[in-house]
């Protein structure tokens, strides 16, 4: 391959952690690397963008409170029907990457290879991994049709590591009218307050599940990921009861956490959760039931009750603080 | 108003997955039972349908043999009528293609709302709803947690990372729901009932005219090399809790240096 985009996200500090893993992929899959971004703020991306391999960005602009789906995925079709033609788009796979993923396929009718948690250069056509059935097996594609190959990419599926290179030269791009299919628009945003690190950061994640029992109880997981420094997370099972915001869920549609410890609380192992925390360093898991598969990858099990063993460990570890 | 349900009728989830040792697709063979992640999906209809005076909802889906089992179970929960898009020469599609028979059909419907999942459970690519907004040239707000509409704007609370927006756009335009955002109603024995006389409309793709070479294996664009074992983890150390659970956790976080 010659030449990669890659779709960057801006976070609150400049790119997210996804578009740098992604920048620092590209490198070693083109020799040229660039990047689409949107948004008001893209000149301030430019240097870390840069620094992790871009040598452009084409900037899509202020796209206003528009969803960026329609305009954005518009504004790289167009881009292309003006004649730059990449071999690959990598795209974060979040809830907005997702979006311009899908806009962008039905644009240029090529489609996507979606989950993809690897990418290998091999005989000159590039080789995905996509993770099935809950991580047990591993499953290789590749597209065998003309270019470009359209590829949503998970977080943490690589390092990202800064290769030094002077900041991305920044291109703006004409304004595209995505007509009716861009007239999603966002009139609110509300931010639910976090304190401690992030879940996707964090060097421990304690999440609780379902064996809770009650939303209540969920305050013994806050409390000891705070004693260890670290951050909640959640199944899915208790997000959609309403005991805890989406915020803190992990798994195949929440987020995707390798912490250096991993603490499962009263969560039974479904293959949906296990995508999300299957790659922590060490898992611990708590379950009641010995059969329960999230035994399968805890490095230490402990079939107990939760409600024994967490207040437990609550007064242990504040014992030595 | 009317509302159009994708609902994806696939394997059930309870008997584990196989692919298939040749084509590595997903073994489709067995009977189909209703995604239940589109039963989230089915009751939203059916809720906004509620508020809206002279609405009705359609379902549509696609799936192989002109398997309607998974369409009777929403037909129960009280939507008026399903479209069955079913074809052999369907079988292998990847969710662009899948995604152009759907909107194929759809496109008849005349929708002023489509409501999908947000990843089906068995592919779970999650892009095939944007494709079929693209395709039908409509908004689309995806990972709603929250959905109301009047029959002429819609309005979405949309989750994000950092909580969630409100995000309004005007009607037609499709929407996908997240599980849990509301609770899907049982099918009622009533609503068995009147189920097996309600109509489905099955579609080849001949009806939609649609070319069977776009589509489905020939169609595809990308292929599987192959599937291989996962590195399994090494098998970890199980022990019954008998009052020493908390104190082996402790010793295993201290062992790693975490506290
Ligand atoms: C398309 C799709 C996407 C999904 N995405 C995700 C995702 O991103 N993340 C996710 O987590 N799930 C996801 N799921 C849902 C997933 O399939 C499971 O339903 C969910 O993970 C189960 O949550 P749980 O383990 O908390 O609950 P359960 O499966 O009900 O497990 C509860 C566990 O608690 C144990 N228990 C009960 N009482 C006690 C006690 N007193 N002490 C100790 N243990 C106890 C039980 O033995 C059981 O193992 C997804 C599903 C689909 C279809
Ligand atoms: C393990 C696995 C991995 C795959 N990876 C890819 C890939 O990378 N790229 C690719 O293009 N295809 C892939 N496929 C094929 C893809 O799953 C199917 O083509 C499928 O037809 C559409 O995708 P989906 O179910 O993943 O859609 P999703 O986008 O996950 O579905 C979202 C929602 O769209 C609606 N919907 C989807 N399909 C139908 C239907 N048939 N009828 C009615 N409503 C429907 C439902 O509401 C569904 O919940 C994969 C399949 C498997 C089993």
């Amino acid at each position: 391959m010659d030449r990669v985009w890659v779709l960057a996200e801006t976070g609150e500090q400049g790119p997210t952690a996804l578009t740098l893993e992604l920048l620092t992929k590209a490198r070693t899959l083109a020799p040229a690397v660039e990047a689409v971004a949107w948004g008001p703020g893209t000149a301030s991306i430019a240097a870390a963008l840069g620094e992790h391999g871009a040598s452009r960005v084409y900037d899509v602009g202020d796209i206003g409170g528009r969803l960026p789906g329609a305009p954005v995925a518009g504004a790289i079709a167009a881009l292309m029907r003006d004649g730059e033609q990449p071999d690959a788009v990598l795209i974060p796979a979040s809830y907005d990457g997702r979006d311009v993923a899908g806009r962008l396929s039905a644009m240029l009718d090529r489609p996507v290879l979606t989950n993809v948690t690897g990418l290998a250069e091999q005989d000159g056509s590039v080789l995905t991994e996509h993770p099935i059935f809950g991580g047990t097996k591993i499953l290789h594609a590749r597209f065998t049709g003309e270019g470009p190959g359209i590829y949503v990419v998970r977080a943490k599926s690589f390092a990202s590591e800064p290769a030094g290179g002077a900041a991305a030269e920044v291109i703006a791009l004409p304004p595209v009218d995505a007509g009716p299919a861009g007239a999603a628009t966002i009139v609110q945003r509300h931010v639910e307050e976090a304190s401690g690190p992030k879940l996707d950061e964090a060097a421990v994640v304690v999440s609780g599940g379902r064996g809770l029992g009650s939303a209540e109880s969920y305050a013994l997981i806050e409390e000891l990921s705070h004693l260890l420094h670290g951050a909640a997370g959640a199944s899915r099972a208790i997000v959609d009861a309403g005991w805890v915001p989406y915020s803190h869920q992990v798994g195949q549609t929440g987020k995707t956490v390798k912490p250096t410890v991993y603490l499962a609380c009263g969560i039974s192992g479904a293959t949906q959760h296990l995508v999300g925390m299957k790659g922590s360093k060490n898992i611990v898991a708590i379950n009641k039931d010995r059969e329960a598969p999230i035994f399968s990858v805890a490095d230490l099990g402990i079939v107990g009750d939760v409600h024994k063993v967490l207040p437990a460990l609550v007064e242990a570890l504040k014992s030595r603080s | 108003m009317h509302v159009v349900v994708c609902v994806k009728q696939i394997p059930d989830p309870a008997v584990p997955g196989a692919l298939d040792q040749v084509t590595h697709t997903l073994d489709r063979s067995g009977k189909l039972v209703m995604d239940d992640s589109d039963s989230y999906g089915v009751e939203m209809a059916l809720q906004l349908a509620g508020n809206v005076e002279g609405s009705e909802v359609t379902l549509v889906s696609m799936a192989p043999g002109g398997e309607t089992s998974g369409l009777r179970t929403a037909l129960a929960m009280g939507a008026a009528r399903a479209i069955l898009v079913s074809d052999d020469a369907l079988s292998g599609s990847d969710a662009l293609s899948t995604a152009k028979a759907l909107a194929a059909a759809i496109r008849r419907a005349e929708p002023d709302l489509v409501i999908a999942a947000t990843e089906s459970t068995d592919g779970y690519t999650g892009t095939l709803p944007v494709q079929l907004a693209e395709l039908l040239g409509m908004p689309s707000v995806t990972f709603a947690k929250g959905v109301s509409t009047d029959g002429t704007t819609l309005e979405v609370e949309r989750q994000t990372e950092a909580g969630y927006d409100e995000v309004t756009c005007p009607l037609p335009a499709l929407v996908t729901v997240t599980a849990g955002v509301v609770e899907p109603r049982y099918p009622s024995f009533k609503g068995i009932m009147a189920a097996k006389s309600k109509p489905i409309d099955v579609l080849s793709l001949a009806d939609l005219g649609i070319d069977p070479s776009d589509v489905g294996v020939r169609g595809a664009r990308e292929e599987v090399v192959d599937v291989a074992d996962a590195e399994a983890r090494a098998g970890g150390e199980i022990v019954m809790d008998e009052g020493d659970g908390a104190a082996r956790i402790v010793a295993f976080l201290e062992q790693l240096k975490v506290i």
